[in-house]
This record gives C-alpha cells, sequence and structure tokens, in this order.
C-alpha cells in the first residue's frame, strides 16, 4: 500500500492487473480498503468493471464493494483532472478566508468545486482539514501540501 | 567540529517551503566547502516561524525563522542575520510550556531510534517489560490519563476492561484519524516522533495481553503516513517490533491502515468498521469495543495522544503525570492554536491554562489585526464561544459546565468579521456531508437543518426558523448513536446562543 499522487492514466482497462492487485493484498487484515486504495492509486480510479474481480478474489458480493467504494470520499468513479487540487474548507482554513479562496480557484480553473474542468487539465475537490490549520488557508497540490495559499500561488504551480 | 544544523520536514513547515530551504541549506554548505551536516527533524510547532531554521552551538540551536531560500546565504555570513529567533529553547512560547509528549518532537530525527532512545525514550517499555499486565493497567489508571480523542474517558479503564477479557486474540488500534479541524497534534508527532507512538502501542499490547496493533491513518495525512511506514520498517529491523519486543517474550506487530476521506471513521466503531473493510457505519454500543471490537476480539482503542502519553507515565510514574492538571483532567493537554491567529501552534501545557492566555498570550490575537469575536475549541462539533467565556480554563468538566468542549484540543480563532450563521449552517452542512446515514435525524435532519439555516440567513421568519432548528437540533442530540449527530448541535446552538444577533438580521441585508 503506497500513497502515490493520482495520475489520469489512460482509462484501458485491465482486469488482470486489478486482480493481481486483490490478490497480492488479500492477505491483509481487512484487505478491502488497502485494495481499492491500490487501484485507485494504480489505475487512476475505480473501474465500475473492477468490483466483480475484487468481490471475487475476497469471496464478498459485488454489492458488498460497491457499498464501500460509494463510501468513502477517497474513491474515484472517473477519470481525475492531469492536477488535482484538494483545497481545506474546514473552519480553521474559513476562518483565513477559504472560501476567497475557493471562489478565485473556481475563476482562475473554469471549475466548480467537485469537477474536472472540459479539457481534463485540473479536478478542484473540497477537503476537510489537511491538519495544517496554523498556516490556513491549506490546499493539497498533486499530492504537495501548501499554507497560506491564495490563487495566484496555486495557479503558478500548476503552471509549472 | 561538524556543525549540525536542522531543517524541519514535518508538513505544514513543508507546506511554507521547508524542502526548498533544505535544498538551499545543502547547498550552501557545498559552495562554502563547510563541515557540515543537515539533520531533519519535525516540527517545533511554532508554524508563524516555519521555515524554522536551526544550528547547533556550544549554549544550544539558534533558531532562523521564517527563512525563504533567499535568506539562506546571508544567514551562513551573519549569525545575528534579521530573522535570527537566539537560542530556540529560550523563545517564550516554548519555554512556558510543559512537554511531556511533545519532548523530542522538532528536535530529533525522527526515525533514529538512537537519538530517541538518548533522549529519553524506550525508558517506559523497559520498564513496563519488568512489569506485570496489571499493574502496568493500574499504572494508566493511577496517571488519570482520559481519552485524548475528545471523548475524555479514563484511559486505563478501558485497558483495564480489555485485559479482564479472555480472548485467544487481543488488538490495540490506533485512532490516527485527526479529523477535527484546528487540529494538528497527532499529525505533527507521528511526523515529529514516530517511535513513541510505537512505544505507546506497544506497552499498550503488554498491559492487556494484545500482540497485533494497528494504526488508521486518515489518507489526508500523506507525509504522516509515510513517517510511520518508514518508522515501523526500522522498529522491525532494530527489534523493538516484531516476535521479542527488545529480546523479551513479549511479541508485537504493528500494521498501518489507511483511512479513504471520511471524517466519520475518526468515531471509535465506524473506524472499526473501516478496518474490516467495510462502509465506516457507526455500531451500536454495547458490546464495549474492549469486550467485542476489531475483528470482534477485545480491542484497546485509543487516540495517538493517549497512547503517546504513557511511555512519560510508565517512565516516570504515575504520580509524576498525574501531578501535572487540574481537578479530573491530569497531565498536559497539547491544545492546538489555529485559525485566524498570529502565532498558530502547538501549546503543551498542565489542564488549566484559560483559552484568553492561549489566545491572546501565546496566540498574540487575530492574525488580521482585527478583534477576536469567535473560537470554536474542539473541533466541527464543539460550541463557538464568545469573549466573554475566554476566561474558561481548559478543563474537560469546566468546559462542559459551560455547554463547550475540549475534545482533542483544537482552539480555531475568528475575527469580527466572522458571520455565526454561516457558522452555524456549515455545521449543519458538515454533519450531512459526513453522516454515515445509520441514523436518521443525522442523515435528514443535517440536510433539512442546513436548508432551514438557509432561510433564516435569508431574513425568512427567522424567529420561528430559530426555533425550528432548536427543536431539530434536540431530536439529533438525543436520537443519534454516535458524536457526529449527537455533537453538531454544539455549534449551531452556541452560536445561536452567544450571537443572536447574526441571526435575527432583516431580510434585505442577509440578501447580499
Amino acid at each position: 500500500m503506497t500513497i502515490t499522487v493520482q495520475k489520469n492514466l489512460s482509462a484501458d482497462f485491465n482486469p488482470d492487473r486489478v486482480r493481481e492487485i486483490a490478490e497480492g493484498l488479500q492477505a491483509l487484515d481487512g484487505p478491502l480498503l488497502p485494495i481499492l486504495h491500490a487501484v485507485n492509486d494504480q489505475c487512476g480510479f475505480v473501474d465500475e468493471r473492477a468490483l466483480p474481480i475484487i468481490a471475487d478474489v475476497l469471496n464478498l458480493t459485488r454489492a458488498e464493494v460497491q457499498g464501500v467504494v460509494s463510501f468513502y470520499h477517497d474513491f474515484r468513479r472517473a477519470p481525475a483532472g492531469r492536477h488535482v487540487v484538494k483545497v481545506c474548507r474546514a473552519e480553521a482554513c474559513q476562518a483565513m478566508g477559504a472560501e476567497n479562496l475557493i471562489a478565485g480557484l473556481e475563476k482562475s480553473f473554469g471549475v466548480k468545486l467537485g469537477e474536472t474542468s472540459k479539457d481534463g487539465r485540473v479536478t478542484l475537490e473540497a477537503v476537510y482539514c489537511l491538519g495544517n490549520c496554523a498556516l490556513s488557508p491549506a490546499a493539497l497540490i498533486d499530492g504537495k501540501l501548501y499554507g497560506r495559499l491564495d490563487a495566484a500561488k496555486a495557479q503558478a504551480r500548476l503552471s509549472k | 567540529m561538524t556543525q549540525i544544523i536542522y531543517v524541519p520536514d514535518d508538513a505544514a513547515a513543508l507546506s511554507v517551503g521547508a524542502e526548498e530551504v533544505a535544498m538551499a541549506v545543502e547547498a550552501e554548505i557545498v559552495k562554502r566547502g563547510l563541515d557540515a551536516k543537515l539533520i531533519r527533524t519535525g516540527s517545533r510547532g511554532l508554524f508563524w516561524l516555519e521555515p524554522l531554521v536551526e544550528f547547533a552551538t556550544p549554549k544550544g540551536r539558534i533558531g532562523y525563522g521564517p527563512v525563504g531560500v533567499a535568506d539562506i546565504s546571508a544567514m551562513f555570513d551573519d549569525p545575528a542575520h534579521p530573522h535570527s529567533l537566539g537560542l530556540v529553547e529560550e523563545i517564550p512560547y516554548l519555554k512556558s510550556q510543559q512537554r511531556l509528549t511533545f519532548a523530542r518532537c522538532g528536535i530529533t530525527d525522527p526515525l533514529s531510534l538512537e537519538d530517541y532512545e538518548s533522549l529519553g525514550g524506550l525508558a517506559g517499555l523497559r520498564r513496563a517489560l519488568d512489569m506485570n499486565g496489571t499493574d502496568i493497567v493500574e499504572q494508566v489508571v493511577d496517571s488519570g490519563l482520559r481519552g485524548r480523542g475528545g471523548a475524555g474517558f479514563p484511559t486505563g479503564i478501558k485497558w483495564r476492561t480489555v485485559g479482564a477479557t479472555q480472548a485467544d486474540q487481543k488488538y490495540i488500534v490506533c485512532n490516527a484519524d485527526e479529523g477535527d479541524s484546528g487540529t494538528f497534534a497527532d499529525r505533527m508527532l507521528m511526523e515529529g516522533d514516530p517511535f513513541l507512538l510505537i512505544e505507546g502501542m506497544i506497552i499498550a499490547g503488554i498491559a492487556v495481553g494484545a500482540t497485533k496493533g494497528f494504526v488508521y491513518i486518515r489518507s489526508e495525512y500523506p507525509h504522516a503516513f509515510a513517517k510511520m511506514t518508514r518508522a515501523i520498517e526500522v522498529a522491525n529491523a532494530k527489534g523493538l517490533l516484531g516476535n521479542a519486543v527488545l529480546g523479551s517474550g513479549h511479541c508485537f506487530d504493528l500494521e498501518l491502515r489507511l483511512g479513504a476521506g471520511a471524517y466519520i471513521c475518526g468515531e471509535e466503531t465506524s473506524l472499526l468498521e473501516s478496518l474490516e473493510g467495510r462502509r465506516g457505519q457507526v455500531r451500536p454500543k454495547p458490546p464495549l469495543p474492549a469486550i467485542a471490537g476489531l475483528f470482534g476480539k477485545p480491542t484497546v482503542i485509543n487516540n495517538v495522544l493517549s497512547l503517546a502519553a504513557v511511555p512519560t507515565i510508565l517512565a516516570q510514574g504515575a504520580a509524576f503525570y498525574r501531578d501535572f492538571g487540574m481537578g479530573r483532567s491530569r497531565g498536559t493537554m497539547p491544545v492546538q492554536l489555529a485559525g485566524n491567529v498570529r502565532r498558530g501552534g502547538l501549546i503543551e501545557r498542565a489542564f488549566g491554562l484559560t483559552l484568553r492566555e492561549i489566545i491572546e498570550e501565546y496566540g498574540g490575537g487575530a492574525a488580521s489585526g482585527r478583534p477576536v469575536r469567535a473560537v470554536q475549541v474542539g473541533g466541527p462539533l464543539g460550541s463557538y464561544w464568545p469573549q466573554r467565556l475566554l476566561d474558561t480554563p481548559f478543563d474537560y468538566e469546566t468546559f462542559a459546565e459551560k455547554s463547550g468542549m475540549i475534545g482533542h484540543g483544537g482552539v480555531v480563532v475568528f475575527d469580527d468579521t466572522v458571520d455565526m450563521a454561516r457558522q452555524a449552517r456549515f455545521a449543519l452542512e458538515f454533519c450531512a456531508i459526513e453522516s454515515c446515514g445509520k441514523c436518521t435525524p443525522c442523515r435528514i435532519g443535517s440536510t433539512r437543518g442546513a436548508e432551514t439555516m438557509d432561510k433564516i440567513i435569508q431574513g425568512d421568519r427567522p424567529m420561528e426558523n430559530m426555533a425550528l432548528v432548536r427543536d431539530l437540533c434536540e431530536v439529533l442530540r438525543d436520537g443519534s448513536l454516535c458524536a457526529l449527530g449527537g455533537l453538531t448541535p454544539m455549534p449551531v446552538l452556541s452560536a445561536m446562543d452567544h450571537f443572536p444577533e447574526d441571526f435575527s438580521r432583516p431580510a434585505k441585508a442577509a440578501a447580499e
């Protein structure tokens, strides 16, 4: 189980790869979340077609796997943009103008919170606390944490 | 003599450029051909000074901060550089603290077990290895340690139940799903002193007869997850974890699990469901996790800070720890000061410090320079308090008497631009987003509450709608299985009670 920056890989579905991931982790205690994380990280999202394979490996029903996938915010059902911006909108960041930051990001990326831009460049998502509350407002941009962020800095980071 | 230079690699420090600063320091060392070595540490928790660079000197460490890449060269030239802070240990914010849990954080290389041991680490575990389980549990009971996750339940009593329950397998689960806004102590500790948590979990295992532990870390904390992963590798390689803990007859294995972005998984029974690979839905209690927890086995489930307090209690004795604090709140509390505040950071002090001391003396007031209007203590489910309650001392019971809670110790400061009706609305919206869906009042009531709050904000019959919200809050409080539904009324009602002027504006004023 590793954390990697979300990549929008090709949506080509590889059932063997999913099975390999699931079988590789099935011996863990409580293997379903680690498997879903691995699929999500390595394939960019949890493809609908992965669910019956994971269910088969773990001897679960497809509904059980589906229920878990849909419960957690992290598991994507569709590919994300090439850049993923997760901006905090919890209280400490609100106190430092998170709502303005979000409005600025929406404007500069041309997307609404929770959306991916039409050109697939950027996904903008809300997150509730990144543990950087003394340096608010905060966001994770492609897996890197930023504090005291403003929309211009975020845009500059994406242009790199 | 080799000059040692310290730069944190704590996530918060990195978020304001500590990595770039560390690279510039390395480059400067090479450029000048210095006999110097860079060590990466956790953070001291003085976040307004990050990136904080420290130079070892015979008198102690001299700090510079906040440092930018452009300052590095001048810092090497001139020890009295304008960013010089003098001796870091003498900075009043730090000097006045009573750091027991965070004693090493920001000082040592977090992954050096040798550093850990040289600064007092493993003394608690060594002592525990000479004791029987019951005696360890009684030490923790005697210390007065209460769950630092928020509920404040006596840690030792939980352990006693697990210890007394017979089973072929027991578990120690660490709740590192620190989802409360305004809190970062668990993150800082896992990044800055991970062996302390590992040591606390091993002691818990020996105390109750558990041989396996899990740390459930939220996915919003990738740095903490990475640091804990490496710390566990080191602990396994050096015989701290595994079949013979420090060469003793005890075995203890530790695994990490990553959360998946669900606030509710910080609730202990949801966390157990999640660990087992299910939707993070709350379990009814009883049975208590101490009797039938993870995979149906007796389970100690404690917050990071509770487990990390244990090595100190064992090393220095229950009385040493118990002597800190006030009333029934014993020991130290790592308070996390955040939001709109000039000097945000970690303040570990004995219970009893007042909110005003925290916000004004440590924090220096609002970062915006405007008056402080509201303070939310205890995360998104904590009450919003006005100025007149700021003289309340940090203590579980005193807070409860005033319809507040200290929770996990987060203090979020708002200046006078805050709109409390919007904050109350957010509390309900957050509950709607994060509800696990098990209890109807939480699942549906939160959405209806946010809609009703919208009407109040628009000036639509505010008095009638406020009565409705109050009624709804009563149902949420009394009709929810867990703290999410049960405590969402706290921020909502406290905002309405303490800041009524924000809820009864004429329709026109609110429309802009």
